[in-house]
């Protein structure tokens, strides 16, 4: 394993969590545009299906998505690198930084870097689905996007249908509609 | 009290394996380990640190379970918490991936894999909303509004990088209040010059 890929998985994943306010669910954009975009560690393709198994698994979702983008970019020892790159600094700041952040914990500032961060990721997360939608039309048509996000937005915002539910009944549309259709 | 790591270990693994939905939903089933069960800190105690951790960017069970074994045995206790609380997932993850990617060339798994992605671009749009939901919450619809456009500008149009983005919008946070107390205390002064 060349030290290259390994010193590229650390950064990425170092970069995209130590940004990402809101807990896991906030780094998924900025790990989609280190790994993806910037260092192509995995496909677009790819990303899409950690998204979906990570979201179907229990667990804290940024780790997952270390663990497997760990590995696929370096073995094992990927996957070590990115998850302490992931978990590492933020559990040190917190324990570290403890008695700081309880006298500035009411200071307006760090309010107001908390909350400024918000409209940035809600904006990544926004694009990103734009392109997950872009890349399925392209894929499987517009009909068939469009008809699988309604089923998959009804079952899971309406209905509150669990997503490992979801996912797995649309694995199951994708196994035997689509080899037909396509 | 040996058994404490046992104890620590029981609790992440089960929290780690239980808890749908990424960290910020296991949250209260931590809490419920820590303060029901195995009495490691108050309620308040576990809310405090919780706000604090939230102050912090990065994973939010992670930095609740490393802060937990930390406060019980030390830097030992912090990795087994971790290590017990996404051993499992991590290692379900690699293993299910991996077994996509091996059978990737198939018709069958490429419709699958195709037929996920509409799912998880409903999955990240739900995010996104509730995480537009919070900003407007905190910042209110001008702000807000003004906020969105020029983040979407920034990164599309300018086509800047995130890490960027999100850099200028914490800097601009961290004077965002003494910026408006400021414009308050001048509109204030100009009211009473009026009268």
């Amino acid at each position: 394993m060349d030290w290259i890929e390994l010193l590229r998985l650390f950064l990425a994943f170092l970069v995209s969590n130590i940004l990402g306010y809101g807990g896991g669910p906030a780094s998924i954009p900025l790990i989609y545009e280190e790994v993806v975009e910037h260092y192509n560690i995995v496909s677009q393709a790819e990303f899409s299906n950690i998204i979906a198994l990570g979201n179907a698994l229990p667990g804290p979702i940024a780790t997952k998505i270390a663990a497997y983008v760990g590995y696929s970019g370096g073995g094992l020892l990927g996957s070590l690198i990115a998850l302490i790159a992931t978990i590492v600094p933020s559990i040190l700041a917190l324990i570290v930084m403890l008695k700081a952040l309880r006298k500035y914990r009411d200071s307006k500032a760090v309010k107001g870097i908390g909350l400024f961060v918000q409209p940035v990721i809600a904006v990544l997360m926004i694009v990103l689905t734009w392109e997950m939608v872009d890349d399925s039309v392209i894929d499987i048509g517009w009909i068939q996007t469009v008809l699988l996000a309604l089923v998959a937005w009804w079952a899971m915002a309406i209905k509150k249908i669990h997503p490992a539910i979801v996912v797995v009944a649309a694995f199951a549309y994708g196994a035997i509609v689509i080899p037909l259709v396509g | 009290m040996t058994n404490q790591y046992g104890q620590l270990c029981w609790a992440m693994l089960k929290t780690g394996i239980i808890g749908f939905g990424g960290g910020p939903s296991v949250i209260p089933l931590i809490r419920h380990e820590a303060v029901q069960q195995y009495h490691w800190l108050s309620d308040e105690e576990f809310g405090e640190i919780f706000v604090l951790a939230n102050t912090l960017p990065g994973p939010i069970a992670t930095k609740m379970a490393g802060y937990l074994g930390y406060q019980l045995k030390g830097t030992l206790g912090a990795i087994v918490a971790v290590v017990a609380h996404i051993l499992p997932s991590s290692i379900a993850m690699v293993l299910l991936m991996s077994m996509v990617s091996l059978f990737s060339n198939s018709p069958i798994v490429q419709g699958m894999i195709s037929a996920v992605v509409p799912v998880v671009a409903v999955m990240l749009g739900m995010m996104a909303y509730e995480f537009a939901q919070k900003a407007f919450k905190g910042l209110g619809i001008v702000v807000g509004i003004a906020s969105f456009a020029i983040a979407l500008s920034l990164l599309t149009w300018l086509d800047l990088h995130p890490a960027i983005v999100i850099v200028l919008f914490m800097l601009y946070g961290s004077f965002h209040y003494a910026f408006q107390a400021r414009f308050q205390a001048r509109r204030n002064r100009q009211g009473q010059g009026g009268q």
